[in-house]
């Protein structure tokens, strides 16, 4: 008697599970926008009970690997995938913008209370190894008024493979041509001069820790750490100070070289933008274009398009730009173009 | 009355069953590092036939246009782990013949214990510590007068910026100062006391006891607790990736950055998209691993070399 009432309860559970119908959507990638998304996923959630995120920040190139491979459902990078890594998976991906990211050239100078102002053709000789002491003649005439130390600069850079390296020496290609022949773009790169530091925390403690040291960190981090940092120059000639809104200027200053059918695998260091600061970033999720589970897809899709407009919102107090509201119809268009078994999951279009 | 005694075949059955399991744990290991070995291999092929033998002694190490060479990092991994041994041999030793030959009762076991719980510190905290009390220590009261005396040498030349060759061999020493103390004193009190009563009684002091009698009758297991220490230094990843710079390049001068293989290893794989840089960080680990290998079998040679030494030394008194 007792056995056969165990027995239906058994049965019953076991057709209650599907009819709940659950979704869970797997991510890993970029450890840079970790902690916007990881609080999208926690308020997606709370609004939609049957939708499950998890999200590991493995790294951008382990994002990548593990969306290529299929392990994942979606991934998440810094650094846009390269033709040749598009063409293993037949080209089935589309890179959707969430956040921007800005890289600052941290430096310590005791001594020195003023913002210390760059140009771009300075900071690329810096990090060459051709302009070593503070007091050089091409920095002291940008920086009237600055007294600055006979000291030698000590450049640090990342030792680990990352966004944030691919960020800055993508925008010293862009603005030294003998950077861009010499040394080129990456995620890790043959760094001409300097030390090695270990993440974004390991670059901060050494700059901190020389005097006369300076090296890139994410801007997040430098606002959190309090620590200096240099006002660029843009392209457009303004002496411009990284901040949330001048990273958003940045993205949409390069709108004009990206038009409405972009991939948006697009740099946008060095922006036209009058407010432009210039080397700012897009920070990418990686998303199918065909996927075999229609319900994944679609729930996928949802949940970036709110994170494109509700969640944007989030971003200034988490210490993220947001994107520019004029990049959303162009997002959408990339969303819509999602297909599960050749048919469009994007809601409406659907079934 | 002893109890009658369990069928013979029964013990044969269950000795034949635990003879088995016996053999398959002991034989699981062994097959365990062939299997590290293969790995190895099969994923360092790509590098090993694109770059060949010159891998080993090219310092070339540019992911942008896929050229690879880890001689920086073979040269620093050997140069952070002998400096480690130099600063921390002396040191350990000390403390092991200082805690069982000269060393008040009372004061032996603390000393002890505290020498062995640097044993336990993690290592990132120590890589943290380094970054923050070591490395503004060196610079400000042990840099400059180094230079002032020897800095006509090669190896203190150029500029010190901080992280360094000397500043991740310093860490390292400390890293394994315990464990080379520790295997020592078991050592040295394993020395029977009649060596000792017996060099005392030919009118050695107390030194001289220790030098002649207790230390060469421990040679064999001294040198293996130098081995082990090594072992730990060369294998050794945070702490030393924290400190040393992480810099492709050779240079002679404990001043400047260097790099270590596991630190490499460590720092690059996650990022590593490409192929070959992959196999690239892999043949660079088969590096590591052969070399591991090498110095504990020169080890085994050594111990097994200077133990018959002694045996023959001790026939012919």
């Amino acid at each position: 008697m007792k056995f056969t009432r165990f027995l239906a309860l058994a049965a019953l559970l076991g057709t209650a599970v599907p009819a709940a119908a659950q979704v869970t959507l797997n991510g890993a990638g970029a450890t840079f926008p970790n902690i916007i998304y990881s609080n999208w996923m926690l308020t997606y959630n709370q609004a939609h009970p049957d939708v499950k995120l998890n999200y590991q920040s493995i790294g951008s190139g382990g994002g990548i690997r593990q969306f290529s491979d299929g392990t994942v459902d979606f991934g998440a990078t810094d650094a846009p995938m390269t033709d040749s890594a598009m063409a293993a998976i037949k080209g089935d991906v589309l890179h959707i913008p969430t956040v921007l990211g800005a890289v600052v050239a941290a430096y310590t100078l005791p001594d020195v209370s003023q913002p210390i102002r760059i140009t771009p053709d300075v900071l690329a000789d810096i990090f060459l190894g051709k302009v070593t002491k503070w007091n050089d003649a091409r920095l002291a005439s940008i920086n009237p008024g600055v007294t600055l130390p006979n000291q030698d600069i000590i450049v640090v850079h990342r030792s680990d493979g990352s966004g944030t390296s691919f960020v800055w020496t993508d925008y010293l290609s862009k603005v030294s041509p003998e950077w861009a022949q010499k040394v080129g773009k990456g995620p890790s790169v043959s760094w001409p001069v300097g030390l090695g530091g270990r993440g974004n925390e390991g670059v901060a403690a050494t700059v901190r820790q020389t005097p006369g040291a300076i090296g890139y960190i994410e801007l997040g981090y430098a606002l959190i750490n309090k620590m200096p940092f240099a006002v660029l120059k843009n392209q457009a000639g303004n002496w411009i100070t990284a901040s949330l809104e001048s990273v958003t200027a940045a993205a949409a200053g390069g709108m004009k070289d990206m038009g409405p059918n972009t991939d948006f695998r697009v740099s946008i260091t060095n922006s036209p933008g009058a407010q432009a600061y210039p080397a700012a970033s897009f920070t990418w999720l990686l998303v199918h274009k065909t996927y075999s589970d229609s319900a994944k897809a679609r729930t996928l899709v949802e949940f970036i398009w709110w994170a494109e407009t509700e969640g944007q919102a989030k971003a200034p107090e988490l210490g993220y730009a947001p994107l520019p509201k004029e990049l959303r119809p162009w997002i959408q268009a990339r969303l819509k173009s999602v297909t599960a078994n050749g048919r469009p999951v994007w809601k409406g279009t659907a079934e | 009355m002893a109890p009658p005694l369990p069928s013979l075949r029964g013990i044969d059955r269950s000795d034949r069953i635990y003879r088995r399991v016996l053999t398959t744990f002991a034989l699981a290991l062994p097959l365990l590092i062939l299997i590290i070995l293969g790995v190895l291999l099969v994923s360092a092929l790509p590098a090993i036939t694109a770059f060949g033998p010159s891998f080993l002694w090219t310092s070339t190490w540019d992911p942008v246009a896929e050229v690879y060479g880890a001689a920086p990092m073979i040269f620093g991994t050997l140069a952070s782990s002998l400096l480690a041994l130099l600063i921390a041999v002396p040191l350990a030793l000390s403390v092991a013949i200082f805690l069982t030959e000269f060393s008040p009762r009372w004061l032996r076991q603390p000393v002890a214990f505290l020498v062995e719980l640097l044993a336990a510190i993690p290592s990132v905290v120590y890589g943290t510590w380094g970054i923050f009390v070591l490395i503004p220590f060196l610079r400000g009261h042990v840099v400059p007068p180094l230079k002032a005396v020897f800095g006509w040498t090669p190896f203190l030349q150029g500029v010190f910026y901080g992280n360094s060759l000397l500043a991740g061999g310093i860490i390292l020493a400390i890293m394994i100062v315990p464990y080379i103390a520790a295997v020592s004193r078991e050592v040295l009190l394993a020395v029977p006391i009649s060596q000792r009563e017996a060099a005392l009684a030919m009118g050695a002091t107390r030194w001289e006891a220790v030098r002649s009698a207790v230390l060469p009758y421990g040679r064999a297991g001294l040198i293996g607790a130098i081995i082990l220490g090594l072992g730990r230094a060369l294998g050794e990843t945070m702490a030393v990736t924290m400190v040393i710079g992480n810099r492709h390049d050779i240079s002679v001068s404990l001043l400047q950055p260097a790099y270590t293989m596991a630190a490499a290893i460590a720092n690059e794989f996650s990022e590593a998209t490409t192929h070959m840089y992959q196999s690239a960080l892999f043949e660079v680990g088969l590096i590591l691993f052969v070399i591991t290998v090498v110095v504990n079998a020169i080890a085994r040679i050594l111990i097994w070399r200077v133990a018959r030494g002694a045996a023959v030394g001790s026939k012919a008194l």
